[in-house]
């Protein structure tokens, strides 16, 4: 028998990547067993799959042989809290590691996701702005090449600069380089007192809010065509603290302080069936890049504070392109990028979903290196890769 | 025309004659880095004025085939500057513009010859700073700091320089001036960014660096508590962690690194301290003088016997000022001495400083011993007197037993100084083959000649053999079988 026949099975209806059916499907217990069916899966594509929870966008992959599926390489397999860091299988959902005793993983992840899914995908939320993306809390990470080979980067302490960060380039790779298997992060204490304060005010009072000495865990927002556009801004730390800093900030956005988040809270819109995207942008550029994206008929949600948002609509497939091209040249205006996260059914393939990208040709050399004969998910990354 | 001259020939026409040297007395200039004792005098240097410039010289070393290495200040503690004898040193030190300042972005763009305090005083009158604070931060340049990964006293809070740079401009190895990562965030494609930063100059040379700007604090307190040995001093951090308080930065320092600082800059550290902490607690004034008080207390409960808190800037710069200056003050209790660089997991500490003093007093050597205890870096000073035949290599015994002692507790052979040429040959004790094969990929991808600073980081070039768009023989996996 061999590994393939061990693990593999026939592929399910639900075994789909963005329309893109898959002939096996495979869950590997370990490391070791993800390895060797990897060595043994070296005449066939391969998509990785975690939570599942951003596995239905971005482009579809040009070939699908055979989905690895990480959810049985699940578990912590140390928490030191005296040094603030876990080492976490990749397959372990993010919702354990929001409530290790006494701390936490302060990384946002939505539902259901993973560890290695959320490295993989770069997945961030609110809390960003205070505790920075994977990359910032991503010490050190265990992987599977392409080939088959254990490598490791990074280690268990986070002040380490020995060797290159492999950490780094896995993060937001799409599972193109090869499988995560094990992360460490560093970890930070459960804030005493949280409060969150809500106010109808426009986008362009985010500045106010950064340069107040208030130091917020997040500053968010919500526009939509035709409403009051909302910021809400989370303050953590000593009870005191806490309620000073509040009473402060309601005071400058004239907003009422609560103790829960409102409902759009790390809710990226995100219609079934219509179109999705992140958008970024400079601090100073983020009210026009919303005001754009609301000109053309997008919900905008995200972290104004750091220049990271998320927009979306249910819109009809003949104005896609057309909204597309608009937001994106926003976007690039503003500093940044606008990548199309869904669209409709039928106009994937007729979008740029990641949009133009600086040092493409670095990266595809890096691809080239690492997968050669691109069966790690092809086409799902920028530029094709 | 040897080789060299005909090098020197062609990097003259494209820069100036100004710009090339190869006098070998000029030349000796930059023989070494900040770690002296690795001296190599380079075939000749080249000071460009401009990115382009700068791609021109890699461009006529990928021509020529010549090796090239990149030097900032030459503060370096690894020896990743060192030159190389065949090679091109390109130095930065003429790139030294801060090119936009833009608060309201957070966001500086600055040449790599600008020395990194330089951004923190531009940025300050808009009420920001540049946070990663090498304690060589008056002298030593961004790009430095970008090859490095440079840390410093305050990245427990606030990370290193790869958390803080956003986007780069660099020469590839072949000469091509690219531009990666952006001013706003997550930017798609590889992180390349976070590749190139901390990769010890072996993929390219940084011509321009984005950094992130942070918001100076509200307010900044500075305590200086004594102990009377490193143990408490210990408990004290573990205490301060463990009641979620996240400081700004926790040093500690030794009896004899206090020695020597009281020596050479009179701190004026209390009497007959075994240890002592600089806890710096940063951030709006509501919750840093709750914290300050938990901090003190736990200080207190963990047996410090006296506890000084500044009372302004100039009493907070006299508390860091024992500090900062403790690398070279030991000068003046030793004629020689190694500065290590190590890290251990914060909890280990107590433990493996009782393993440092035995492994030092079997030697028979001295070891000082001053800490960013916040995060378990380690930066032992192995002290010696090279007219002492056979101390200098007790010294290098103990020093490399140091960094045994990281490997051993789950820790890493450098925090913050770099791998360039002096850990090379430690780097397979903390990775495997497979591990040093999977970074040197990357290096492949950028650098498949290995011209970009040869020799510095890994003990053995991986050879990139086959270029891409071959297919490469599958490995086969042990135990594996294949269908």
């Amino acid at each position: 028998m061999s590994v393939l026949d061990d693990l593999a099975v026939k592929a399910g209806d639900d075994d789909v990547v963005c329309g893109m059916p898959a002939r096996f499907v495979a869950a590997p217990a370990s490391a070791r067993e993800a390895a060797a069916l990897i060595a043994a899966a070296r005449d066939l594509t391969v998509v990785i799959r975690g939570g599942g929870t951003r596995l239905q966008q971005g482009p579809p992959p040009r070939d699908l042989d055979l989905i690895i599926d990480t959810r049985r390489m699940a578990g912590v397999v140390e928490h030191a809290a005296g040094d603030l860091i876990t080492v976490v299988r990749a397959g372990t959902p993010m919702a354990e590691l929001h409530r290790l005793p006494g701390q936490q993983l302060a990384l946002d992840a939505p539902a259901g996701a993973t560890a290695g899914g959320t490295v993989a995908a770069n997945t961030s939320g609110p809390r960003r702005l205070r505790y920075g993306t994977a990359r910032d809390l991503l010490i050190g990470i265990t992987v599977v090449r392409p080939d088959g080979r254990i490598a490791k980067s990074g280690g268990k302490v986070v002040k380490n600069v020995a060797g290159y960060d492999l950490g780094k380039l896995y993060t937001g790779s799409f599972g193109t380089l090869g499988l995560i298997t094990e992360c460490v992060f560093r970890l930070h204490p459960v804030p005493v007192t949280t409060a969150v304060v809500r106010a109808t005010a426009a986008p362009t009072h985010v500045a106010a809010v950064l340069s107040a000495q208030l130091a917020p865990s997040a500053i968010e927002i919500n526009a939509a065509p035709g409403a009051e556009p909302e910021i809400a801004v989370l303050l953590e730390g000593t009870p005191a603290g806490v309620r000073d800093r509040a009473a402060t900030l309601a005071r400058l956005l004239g907003g009422d302080v609560t103790t829960e988040p409102p409902s759009w809270w790390d809710t990226p819109p995100d219609p079934p069936g219509g179109l999705a995207l992140k958008l970024t942008a400079t601090l100073s550029r983020v009210p026009d890049l919303v005001a754009a994206a609301v000109g053309a008929g997008l919900t905008v949600r995200g972290s104004a504070g750091t220049g990271v948002l998320y927009a979306g609509a249910p819109a009809g497939a003949d104005t896609v392109a057309e909204v597309v091209a608009s937001v994106r040249a926003a976007a690039t205006a503003a500093g940044g990028h606008a990548v199309v996260l869904s669209a409709p059914d039928g106009t994937r393939d007729g979008l740029d979903m990641w949009g133009p990208v600086p040092g493409l040709d670095l990266m595809r050399r890096v691809k080239e290196r690492f997968d050669p004969d691109h069966r790690f998910a092809p086409g799902r990354f920028v530029g094709g890769i | 025309m040897s080789g060299i001259d005909a090098l020197a020939a062609r990097i003259r026409a494209d820069l100036g004659p100004d710009q090339v040297l190869t006098d070998r007395q000029q030349l000796r200039t930059y023989e070494c880095d900040g770690l002296a004792h690795y001296k190599v005098i380079p075939a000749l240097v080249a000071l460009p004025r401009t990115a382009a410039q700068a791609a021109a010289v890699v461009r006529a070393c990928a021509a020529a085939g010549v090796p090239f290495v990149a030097r900032g200040s030459g503060t370096g503690l690894s020896g990743g500057a060192l030159p190389h004898a065949d090679g091109v040193l390109i130095v930065t030190s003429q790139l030294r513009d801060i090119l936009e300042m833009r608060p309201a972005d957070e966001r500086a763009v600055v040449q790599p010859g600008v020395i990194n305090l330089q951004v923190t005083q531009a940025a300050t009158p808009h009420g920001y700073y540049y946070a990663p604070d090498p304690s060589s931060q008056q002298i030593c340049s961004i790009g430095g700091n970008v090859a490095e990964n440079s840390g410093g006293a305050h990245c427990l809070k606030y990370g290193f320089t790869t958390n803080h740079v956003t986007a780069l401009e660099v020469v590839t190895p072949d000469g091509e001036l690219v531009r990666l990562g952006g001013a706003a965030p997550d930017v798609p494609g590889y992180d390349l960014v976070g590749a190139f930063v901390g990769s010890e100059g072996t993929l390219g040379v940084a011509t321009e660096v984005t950094v992130r700007l942070t918001r100076l604090p509200e307010t900044v307190r500075t305590l200086l508590a004594a102990f009377h040995g490193t143990d408490q001093a210990g408990a004290a951090t573990s205490a301060i962690i463990a009641a979620g308080v996240v400081p700004a930065a926790i040093e500690m320092m030794d009896a004899l690194s206090i020695e020597a600082a009281e020596a050479a800059v009179h701190c004026g550290y209390p009497a007959g301290a075994g240890a002592v902490l600089v806890v710096e607690l940063d951030g709006p004034s509501a919750e840093v003088d709750a914290q300050f008080d938990e901090v003190t207390a736990l200080c207190e409960k963990n047996g410090a016997f006296e506890i000084r808190v500044a009372a302004d800037d100039t009493e907070r710069q006299l508390i860091w000022r024992g500090r900062k200056s403790a690398f070279a003050a030991v000068g003046r209790i030793s004629p020689d001495y190694i500065v290590q660089d190590g890290v251990i997991p914060r909890t280990a500490l107590p433990e493996v400083l009782r393993r440092i003093t035995e492994v030092a007093s079997s030697q028979g050597v001295r070891v000082a011993n001053v800490f960013h205890a916040g995060d378990g870096n380690l930066h032992p000073l192995v002290l010696f007197d090279d007219r002492v035949p056979g101390e200098a290599e007790r010294a290098e015994t103990v020093s490399g037993a140091i960094l045994d002692l990281c490997i051993e507790y789950g820790g890493s052979i450098t925090g913050e100084h770099g791998v360039g040429v002096d850990k090379a040959r430690y780097m397979p004790r903390m990775f495997s083959d497979t591990d040093l094969d999977t970074m040197q990929l990357v290096r492949c991808a950028f650098d498949p000649d290995g011209l970009a600073n040869p020799g510095k980081v890994f003990p053995t070039p991986r050879l990139c053999g086959e270029r891409p768009g071959r297919r490469q023989g599958a490995f086969e996996h042990e135990g594996a079988e294949v269908f």
